[in-house]
């Protein structure tokens, strides 16, 4: 993976691969629910491959915090940086 | 059945040998074989190389990227299978039907077990929390039969029977049976399966089940004949629509064939083993004969159920020697399994299919490679060369492990 790509657009890219939805749909404040057609097994399935392509763990109470784009950032920057 | 039977309305398939019903019958009837040698990277220690997978894999351009990761292959095969037979009824979406009474039911031998396998792989190596939230509802063995409803909107009735190679056999006639009783207008009915895998294939070879001919891949599957040595595995999906004579009528839909009648029984002998002694194969083409109030010398055609087994192939033909009696003599039998490999909870939905549609064109597809007939299986075999003949009826079997066994009546329709 290039290390070039910013962390927001390595999670926009991994969000258009996992729901089908098109780039410019992914903005901060997209609900994964309400604006880009996740159900509960889509999210569950989404925060999996977070965890893996970033390589960090997001205990269930985390996740269910996560709803946007701009959460899912926020949630990764302080996992990454704090790392 | 009362009266007439159940009229067949809709036909689709993919096959070893095509990704429709009109090249997969193309082939059936120049006496193609779709049996291929597998990569060399496929199980290298399996001591069975050979199969008979898709020649390409089904386009679905309907259905979104997304959606097709989260379906089981057999899911896949099925949708392309129901999009044809759809569309060959006349059932497309903008079709005027009540959607409330048009039904599913897809078979099953082993259900999703690529998805299984996967998921149990990532269970090991990386932990109960990487197992996917998906796993569960794409490795059920009916989803099949409930994403096929979801894409199309069919609300009735959603089935799926598991009973090994007879799946499928038994998904028409019990489909069959509830349009008869009044419960669906139509059904959308067959079997689908994607099973070659390297833990499948092992354990088939293990059972001594599978032909080891890896040197002549496409002589490999020869039913009835005396050098066969075991099935040749295959996959795909075939589906029928069945619908109510009456229903079929009103709409103008052109009708290949009726299902005329359907019997099913059990050894109640042995886990894998066929039995001559329990007469189950016997009894239940009684049994469907008896249901289409036709009797041994109505039948013109039978595609028989001969999957290449030494054991299997003359319980079967005994067994028909036993019901036909005299009739037998001019009674032509083939096994398609020849050319299509063992499509396990597909197979009876696919030779369905051939049966009507021998009964449509005269023309009965051959089984390949018999070139020295078992005495056991004496039979008229339709060996080598597809053979023109007008029947009326046409008699399909299926049998499976745990002894069960289902037996379909076909007549010719009105086309």
């Amino acid at each position: 993976m290039s290390s070039q790509k910013s962390l927001e657009e390595r999670l926009r890219e991994l969000v258009v691969e996992q729901l089908g939805v098109s780039l410019d749909q992914v903005v901060p404040e997209a609900s994964f629910t309400e604006d880009l057609g996740a159900d509960s097994l889509d999210i569950v399935e989404l925060v999996m491959t977070m965890e893996e392509t970033f390589d960090i763990e997001i205990p269930d109470e985390e996740a269910e915090k996560i709803q946007t784009i701009g959460a899912a950032l926020e949630h990764l920057k302080g996992k990454i940086e704090s790392a | 059945m009362r009266e007439q039977g159940v009229a067949v309305t809709g036909l689709g398939c993919v096959t070893p040998l095509g990704g429709d019903v009109a090249s997969t019958w193309r082939a059936a009837v120049a006496g193609r074989s779709g049996v291929v040698r597998l990569p060399d990277a496929f199980g290298p220690e399996l001591p069975v190389r050979i199969a008979a997978p898709l020649p390409q894999e089904p386009e679905l351009s309907e259905v979104a990227e997304r959606d097709l990761r989260r379906m089981d292959r057999g899911v896949v095969l099925a949708l392309a299978a129901a999009r044809e037979a759809l569309t060959d009824a006349g059932l497309e979406a903008s079709a005027d039907f009540d959607h409330d009474r048009a039904g599913v039911a897809i078979a099953s031998g082993i259900g999703g077990l690529s998805t299984i396998l996967a998921n149990h792989g990532r269970y090991l190596d990386r932990g109960p929390r990487r197992v996917s939230p998906f796993f569960i509802p794409m490795a059920l063995a009916n989803m099949p039969a409930g994403m096929v409803a979801i894409q199309h909107d069919l609300r009735g009735p959603n089935l799926c029977h598991v009973t090994a190679c007879a799946a499928s056999a038994h998904a028409l006639g019990e489909s069959a049976a509830l349009i008869e009783r009044g419960a669906a207008d139509l059904m959308l009915a067959g079997g689908a399966e994607a099973a070659i895998l390297e833990l499948v294939m092992a354990g088939f070879a293990n059972m001594q089940a599978l032909s080891r001919r890896n040197d002549e891949p496409e002589r490999a599957s020869c039913p009835f004949d005396l050098k066969r040595d075991g099935f040749v595995l295959g996959e795909g999906a075939a589906l029928l629509v069945l619908e109510r004579s009456e229903h079929a009528r009103a709409r103008g839909a052109r009708i290949h064939a009726y299902l005329r009648g359907y019997g099913a029984s059990a050894d109640a002998a042995h886990m894998a083993n066929p039995s001559i002694e329990s007469a189950g194969a016997r009894r239940c083409i009684e049994a469907a004969l008896l249901d289409a109030g036709l009797g041994p010398d109505d039948v013109g055609y039978v595609n028989a159920h001969a999957t290449s087994t030494p054991a299997g192939d003359s319980v079967e033909a005994e067994s028909l020697r036993r019901v036909f009696g005299p009739h037998i003599e001019a009674l032509p039998v083939s096994s398609t399994k020849s050319m299509t490999g063992h499509l396990l909870g597909a197979a009876g939905a696919l030779e369905a299919l051939f049966s009507l549609k021998a009964l449509a064109t005269g023309t009965l597809p051959p089984t390949l490679n018999l070139d020295t007939p078992d005495p056991e299986c004496a039979l008229d075999h339709v060996a080598g060369k597809a053979r023109a003949a007008s029947a009326r009826v046409a008699l399909s079997n299926s049998f499976g492990f745990g002894g069960v066994n289902a037996a379909l009546l076909f007549e010719r329709g009105d086309t």
